[in-house]
């Protein structure tokens, strides 16, 4: 069995599991965002909507969703692409470092992103 | 006249691979492919690629052939020349050990990980284990495979990950023995694929459905391997 201490899961089962849920929660919230973006929105009925409480928890859904999904999609791209076979030991620097990155990216949109939901 | 370009590399005496082309007379027969490699090596003898049963039965003569992978002796040239060209290459992703030949050392390691034989530790019955038509029936479309690596070669997944992808070829293989009624070892077997690379390396893209030979679907069988795996872990 090979193990991969930088996958989101620390199993391929998981993150196939995660993927395919999380993939399924974006859909949805896309949809939702789209018809209501559809028709033209202005400030007041925004504000509106996301004065519900089920709209900030569908949105922070939607954005933990985004976060999973991305850190599995870049971990298994920079995995095929990155790699000492490929590139010898700055393939493992190389990969290791734009994981670090795409990690703390998306703890900041997480926070932040939470911040917008609940801080306006 | 129909124009073949081969692929030519003898690591002993070039520095790096080049293109050779031929002209080769078809005589308006629609030959097989391994029948033009054939004549052309009667004319240069140094024409280096593998193959034996010309049938389509050993797997020896996996070619990437105009940009597909295919089986040399069942490919009529019909099925595979566009606008009077052939280009012959190696199966993609393989070291080259000289010109049409590929070390197939990655393959056959992937295919041993999957231990392809039948694991059953109870006490072997007087005359045979016996299996009913039903679950004899669960292996057709998965013990016809003759390993000629064409779908693991035309697998980008395999192509980055050819030491930890177990690749469509292993992974058929490995359902081939999953599925078989007879074989004890189902537990110990799914719990070496569920890392994130062995089988979730694939992206179901089917490129090894569009080029086996035999007409088996591998991705199908990893969406096997999948679902048990899952039932397993949850």
């Amino acid at each position: 069995m090979v193990t991969a201490v930088t996958s989101f899961g620390r199993s391929g089962t998981s993150d196939w599991l995660v993927q395919r849920v999380s993939g399924v929660i974006l859909l949805a919230y896309f949809l939702f965002i789209g018809s209501n973006l559809i028709g033209g929105v202005d400030y007041i009925a925004w504000k509106a909507l996301f004065a519900h409480t089920w709209v900030k928890v569908f949105s922070l859904m939607a954005l933990l969703s985004l976060a999973a999904h991305a850190w599995i999609g870049i971990w298994v791209v920079l995995t095929d692409y990155l790699t000492e076979r490929l590139m010898g030991a700055k393939g493992n620097v190389l990969r290791v470092a734009l994981q670090l990155l795409v990690m703390v990216t998306i703890f900041v949109y997480v926070v932040w992103g939470v911040q917008i939901l609940w801080g306006y | 006249m129909l124009k073949v370009s081969i692929y030519r590399y003898n690591p002993e005496v070039d520095d790096k691979p080049y293109m050779q082309d031929f002209d080769f007379d078809t005589q308006g027969k629609d030959l097989m492919v391994l029948d033009v490699l054939e004549q052309l090596k009667s004319q240069d003898t140094t024409i280096t690629y593998r193959r034996s049963c010309r049938e389509g039965v050993c797997g020896s003569d996996g070619l990437n052939m105009n940009g597909k992978n295919g089986l040399a002796c069942i490919t009529p040239l019909s099925a595979t020349v566009k606008g009077n060209k052939l280009v012959l290459r190696p199966l993609p992703g393989l070291p080259v050990i000289r010109d049409l030949i590929v070390d197939m050392s990655m393959f056959y390691a992937q295919y041993e990980k999957v231990q392809p034989y039948l694991q059953n530790n109870s006490p072997a019955p007087a005359i045979e284990r016996l299996q009913s038509p039903e679950d004899r029936a669960k292996l057709d479309g998965l013990y016809e495979c003759i390993l000629c690596a064409c779908c693991s070669t035309s697998c980008p997944s395999f192509w980055w990950n050819p030491d930890r992808f177990i690749g469509p070829a292993g992974l058929l293989q490995s359902y081939r023995f999953l599925a078989d009624s007879r074989d004890t070892a189902t537990e110990e077997r799914l719990a070496k694929l569920d890392d994130p690379f062995s089988v979730f390396r694939c992206h179901g893209i089917q490129n090894c459905v569009n080029v086996c030979p035999k007409g088996l679907n591998p991705t199908r069988a990893i969406g096997h391997i999948r679902n048990m795996l899952l039932s397993r872990a949850t």
